[in-house]
């Protein structure tokens, strides 16, 4: 027989592990929505198991292409001022952020 | 005067300018556009200067394609320099671009005149136009029912006669099922064949741009305008794009057109769509081309590793969406991991947070053998059965879609099986072969798709097999009874 046995159903716990993963912040109903409707979607998706793949080549891309190259000349981007337009919060040339060091004062 | 064909004809014999033609689709583009939710965002100024100027090109005889003057509708996923870009979504929502993609530029320097944006799942992830900030679009068949999606607003704003032509982006049939559900056609190039420079990413192996239109004719304009090499996109393909018009011949004798048996199985697409594609393939026999039964295996297995391919990729192209640099942030952050957490799940709606959860899922350790490499796998053997099926025939049909257009709000509860619909055309996309959605037909008064695949970079065979049913068939020429 070539089915495997399907994979274990996904937990609340996991959801709340993918989630961190992800950076999400899920409500508590939120994780039981999310459990029951993933649940729901993997337990379609075990069908897969069923396929015997053993040796076939996995498919990235459907048509192969070999990475391109360019000759390494300077040509212009885009200019800082574009590039920092839609910034929720800037100064001079940067994006502002929360602080990521923690230290003395900032 | 609101197909493209039409408005062509118009410019150049100078019965209309194309100030005229745009003025008349922004109106209609406020009136219909808007209160079918297909519009959600116009720039009438620019549109109406550019118009004028197109105008003056026509005068000096310096005509830049066939498009030159024609109004056209972007998908809210296809960024255009100082204009904003939603994606229907809240993170996006202050987003205004600062460079042009590739269609939007590619369409300008066409002569065509970019009204505005069109209505979309958020992220381009659903297939109804119902997860969207904007509120659903609607169908003008019948406004109660949805127009499919997620390239919902641009097939809903042709076929109520807004614009001619309009772009979307097809991931897993995100052109090709709203077509079907709205009467008109939808086609979706090779892989590669038109550049995603400036389209949102959602699953980049996957996603590709194309044009809804009325005619198959008109899809080979738009596509010559848009496709060729642009080496923004390392995917897009190298070789030149093909001279399409000219492979419309109208002659398929001898042309074989092969019939997945895998379609056309007892408990899959409703009887009434069934009926009208075999009359569809019917038209092409009596035309000269030669049916012949393909056999796809693992069309069973094709929705499981779409949604698997695709939600990987998802989860990984959106990780982007930070607050840190573009988009919406959270208000009040303390911390730069709330700033993430919050901007994220304030600014993602349900489904998208639902499909980033499930490809995270499926990439993290102890899953992706299981699940992410087990699905290329698979798509490796997609592929194969398509090679096999491609030796026998030329073309393949079948139906778009299972059913035609259903009721707004009945699949919100199901995901599941709203995803199971999608299993005539994300084999395209897993493929990477061009594929189109044409009407070819009515069931309770609402339009019926029939899809045409083709072999890979084969967009001329798949085009000259459509037009040919298009001259012999007058599906195309039905409209809704908005539009009437």
């Amino acid at each position: 027989m070539l089915a495997l046995c399907a994979m274990s159903r996904i937990t609340r716990k996991d959801v709340e592990r993918t989630a961190e993963l992800a950076r999400l912040s899920l409500s508590d109903d939120e994780i039981e929505a999310m459990t029951h409707d993933l649940g729901r979607i993997l337990d379609h998706v075990d069908q897969l198991q069923a396929l015997d793949t053993e040796g076939i080549e996995p498919t990235a891309h459907a048509i192969p292409l070999a990475t391109p190259l360019r000759a390494d000349e300077a040509s212009p981007g885009i200019a800082a001022d574009l590039a920092l337009s839609n910034a929720p919060l800037q100064e001079g040339y940067a994006f502002v952020v929360p602080k990521v060091i923690e230290g003395e004062d900032s | 005067m609101e197909n493209l064909e039409a408005q062509r004809a118009a410019l150049e014999a100078s019965e209309l300018s194309s100030l005229e033609l745009v003025s008349a689709a922004l109106a209609r583009a406020e009136a219909e556009g808007r209160s079918l939710g297909a519009v959600v965002g116009l720039r009438a100024e620019a549109a109406l200067a550019e118009a004028a100027e197109s105008d003056a090109r026509r005068r000096a005889g310096e005509i830049r394609s066939p498009l030159d003057g024609t109004p056209v509708l972007l998908k809210d996923n296809m960024v255009m320099q100082g204009e904003p870009t939603t994606c229907a979504s809240r993170i996006l929502e202050p987003f205004v671009s600062p460079y042009d993609g590739a269609a939007a530029e590619r369409l300008q320097a066409a002569g065509a005149i970019i009204l505005g944006r069109a209505n979309m799942d958020e992220f381009a992830m659903g297939a109804t136009t119902e997860n969207s900030i904007f509120g659903p679009a609607r169908n003008p068949w019948d406004p109660e029912r949805t127009c499919g999606g997620s390239s919902g607003g641009s097939a809903a704003a042709v076929a109520a006669g807004v614009t001619g032509f309009a772009l979307g982006s097809d991931t897993g049939g995100s052109i090709r099922q709203p077509a079907s559900f709205c009467g008109v056609v939808g086609m979706k190039p090779s892989y590669g064949r038109v550049s995603r420079w400036g389209l949102v990413a959602f699953a980049s192996s996957l996603d590709q741009i194309g044009p809804f239109t009325h005619t198959a004719r008109e899809a080979a304009w738009v596509l010559e305008a848009i496709s060729g090499h642009d080496p923004r996109d390392s995917t897009s393909l190298p070789e030149k794009s093909p001279d399409l018009v000219s492979a419309l011949t109208g002659d398929v004798s001898g042309l074989r057109i092969g019939l997945p048996k895998e379609y056309f199985v007892d408990d899959g697409a409703d009887s009434g769509v069934v009926e009208a594609v075999r009359q569809g393939v019917a038209e092409l026999e009596s035309a000269g081309a030669k049916v012949v039964e393909v056999s796809l295996p693992h069309t069973p297995y094709v929705v499981s590793t779409y949604y698997l391919v695709a939600t990987a990729e998802a989860s990984s192209n959106l990780a982007r969406y930070d607050g840190a640099r573009f988009g919406r942030r959270a208000e009040g952050v303390g911390d730069l991991d709330s700033m993430y957490r919050r901007s994220r799940s304030e600014g993602f709606g349900d489904e998208v947070k639902r499909r980033i959860l499930l490809g995270t899922y499926v990439l993290s350790a102890g899953y992706f053998d299981a699940y992410y490499r087990k699905a290329q796998q698979v798509r490796t053997l997609v592929r194969s059965d398509f090679e096999r099926a491609f030796e026998a025939c030329d073309v393949i049909a079948g139906p778009t879609y299972p059913e035609v257009a259903f009721s707004l709000g009945a699949r919100l509860d199901d995901p599941v099986s709203l995803y199971l619909g999608d299993i005539y055309t994300v084999s395209a996309n897993l493929a990477g072969l061009p594929g189109i959605s044409l009407p070819c037909g009515q069931l309770q008064g609402l339009p019926v798709g029939m899809q045409l695949l083709g072999r890979s970079l084969d967009e001329a065979t798949l085009l000259r097999v459509a037009d040919a049913f298009q001259r012999r068939t007058d599906h195309h020429e039905q409209s809704p009874p908005r539009a009437r």
